[in-house]
């Protein structure tokens, strides 16, 4: 039972990373379908990063910088990742889920690539991320669930909460929802839109990225065996689940983290029917859709531009 | 003080052969990127590695049914996708429903085939298949029509849903739990002229020129169009909007039904969860690179298929990772999506007035 809640947070917050920043992206109006995309690249940015700091550095590796450089490099990937959506997306005016979806394939190949040229195994760079708070082991079953986590785990909640924060407390935040809700009327209030489209959009990328680095060094232990953009359709689920609210994301998360592997954890429960259980987050976010759809409550609803695309010429 | 100033305006339309001209020279920078990426990557002549792309899908002709086979199934999904597109439905679903109508075709395929004979098993295949499709499609229209669910979001996890139902009947047929179906060609889809592929290529051509038919000549084409391009309008003039999105959405997944069938009983004849292969995703390209126009669907489709295939070559040649078909597919897609904006707008420079006119 503690094995299945530590799993659930630690898989979880992969999802909160990538469903904060889908949220920031959408709260833009642009659904990026790339994000699974997105998330392969991040996670190959930072392995990489952290396999050539490794590399170089032998035996003088530091905590810091090992876990710094590759973060560092994630961020940097999945806001190029941004950069290109938004590019063909803003200022060349293409269709989003056409540029999202071909964002997709070019992510998973290249972290294919990374895969098949540099060795799925980044278990020396991953010691650095699952390094838990050092008074873990001392406090028993409630410093097992809350402080024997690696540092990604901490910042992919500091980062829902501070998305929360800007998003319905700031101006920034007011703004970029006014963009995403009708561009039309931010624009003549003054709001640049393209500007907040791309910041949103790459800042999202960023974030998302990171859940990629988090998934392989920390949920994996650092084994990259199989192709992760499973996950990446997954936090585009946990979205809508939590109704594009980064403070409900975390508990929504966690629930989503305890869906994808009670499967495993299930005894007397035929190899079968365990197929059944991973379909669960998908039902679940299905049910939610129809449901906030039919309840038709404002603060419920997808931004109303969302996937659609602004032309100031076109208004 | 002098500025220049940068207007985008919209172009009226492009002549045929300027639409091409752009298109093509969009593709060749593609492809001189990719090279450039290519030889960063592993030091190869990227001439070397274009002409083994070229024998990878027409080097024999093996090869060459393959990659109509592999066009024919992409086609297919994509003239299922269509209907739904031209009113603005994003069905993003094309892998589901596919997978569900395949799923439909193996346990007819399993259950039915020593009990009934041969024609009967056929039509009951063919009608399960739709039927399956037809479900998983109009499912998320229903709740579209009835309560305006996003439908985007809706199609993609009925997606994982239909992968995961794929994956309980594989543990649950297959009783050594290996999850691998060995497959039944002795119930699949009849072989015409000895070319096994040769029965799907005609179907899809059939239905290619069905689905043109449908959207260009007829009163259902007409209404999609209407509803696409504006829903207010159609309710003005009188069409029923919820029915014309369940209605075409029933199109659109029995023509998915019929890739599963296609994919299942005329090609592999057992289902694995990868058996649609992203091709509900790849699909929604080739529509869109057409235009949701049928016939020009063709070469989009086929373009995407010979890239796939003459990269897959690629990474045999030169013991490259696969994964650098994708790398290469993901470029020449930017650049393709990219290159739509000049046909739409041109860009006008001119000389700004000074401020203070």
């Amino acid at each position: 039972m503690l094995a299945f809640l530590v799993s659930s947070i630690r898989l979880g917050m992969t999802f909160l990373f990538g469903s904060t920043g889908e949220t920031i992206t959408e709260k833009s109006g642009h659904l990026n379908l790339g994000i699974p995309g997105v998330m392969c690249v991040g996670a190959s940015c930072g392995c990489f990063a952290e396999y050539l700091y490794l590399t170089a550095a032998k035996a003088n590796a530091n905590y810091f910088l090992a876990v710094f450089i590759p973060i560092i490099a994630t961020l940097f990937g999945g806001a190029v990742m941004g950069f290109i959506f938004s590019f063909l997306t803003v200022t060349l005016r293409a269709n989003q889920n056409v540029t999202g979806l071909a964002l997709t394939t070019f992510g998973v190949g290249v972290s294919d690539y990374m895969i098949a040229e540099t060795g799925s195994i980044y278990s020396k760079g991953s010691r650095y991320f699952t390094t838990s708070l050092p008074f873990a082991d001392d406090l028993g079953a409630i410093g097992e669930i809350f402080f024997s986590h690696g540092i990604l785990i901490y910042l992919a909640i500091i980062i829902a909460l501070v998305s929360a924060f800007v998003l319905n407390k700031t101006r920034i935040g007011l703004n970029l929802r006014a963009v995403g809700e009708n561009p039309a009327t931010a624009d003549a209030a003054g709001i640049n839109v393209s500007r907040y489209r791309y910041a949103s959009t790459c800042i999202g990328c960023a974030i998302a990225g990171l859940g990629g680095l988090s998934f392989i060094m920390d949920y994996l232990n650092g084994n990259w065996e199989y192709c992760i953009d499973a996950i990446g359709w997954l936090t585009i689920a946990l979205v809508i689940f939590t109704v594009w609210k980064p403070h409900l994301a975390i508990f929504g998360s966690l629930i989503f983290g305890a869906l994808y592997i009670a499967s495993s954890y299930i005894t007397g429960v035929s190899f079968a029917s365990k197929e059944i259980f991973k379909m669960l987050p998908y039902v679940v976010t299905v049910i939610v859709l129809i449901f906030t759809s039919i309840r038709d409550r404002k603060e419920n609803q997808p931004p109303q531009a969302l996937g659609l695309p602004y032309f100031r010429e076109e208004r | 003080m002098n500025k220049m100033n940068i207007h985008i305006v919209k172009r009226d339309a492009v002549i045929w052969y300027k639409g091409f001209a752009v298109r093509a020279a969009a593709i060749i920078a593609s492809l001189l990127v990719s090279a450039v990426v290519i030889t960063l990557l592993t030091g190869k002549n990227p001439i070397e590695v274009y002409s083994s792309m070229i024998s990878g899908a027409f080097g024999s002709s093996l090869r060459i049914w393959s990659l109509l086979q592999n066009v024919a199934v992409l086609l297919c999904i994509a003239l299922a996708l269509t209907p739904a597109f031209k009113m603005k439905f994003w069905n993003c679903g094309g892998e589901g429903q596919v997978l569900v109508g395949g799923l439909a075709t193996v346990s007819v395929m399993m259950f039915l085939g020593d009990s009934l004979p041969y024609p009967v098993l056929l039509l009951v295949m063919i009608a399960a298949s739709v039927l399956a499709g037809i479900i998983w499609a109009v499912l998320p229209a229903f709740f579209k029509a009835k309560w305006n669910t996003n439908e985007t979001l809706f199609t993609l996890m009925m997606n994982y849903v239909a992968i995961q139902l794929v994956a309980f009947f594989l543990k649950y047929f297959v009783k050594s739990g290996s999850g691998i179906l060995t497959p039944m060609p002795e119930h699949g889809l009849p072989v015409i002229f000895n070319q096994p592929y040769l029965l799907n290529i005609i179907t899809v051509a059939v239905l290619t020129v069905l689905v043109y038919i449908y959207l260009k000549k007829t009163k259902h084409g007409y209404e999609i169009s209407v509803v696409g391009e504006s829903e207010n309008t159609a309710r003005y003039i009188g069409i029923n909007v919820p029915k014309v999105i369940v209605r075409t959405l029933v199109v659109s997944g029995a023509l998915c039904g019929i890739a599963g069938l296609i994919l299942v009983g005329g090609t592999n004849h057992t289902i694995s969860t990868t058996t649609a292969g992203g091709r509900g995703f790849t699909a929604i390209m080739v529509s869109w690179l057409a235009k949701f126009n049928p016939i020009y669907m063709v070469m989009t489709s086929f373009l995407i298929v010979f890239l796939e295939k003459g990269a897959g070559q690629i990474s045999t040649d030169f013991r490259l990772p696969v994964a650098i078909s994708d790398i290469v597919t993901g470029i020449i897609l930017f650049f393709i999506i990219g290159c739509e904006f000049f046909l739409q707008y041109k860009i006008l420079v001119s000389k700004g007035r000074k401020e203070n006119d």
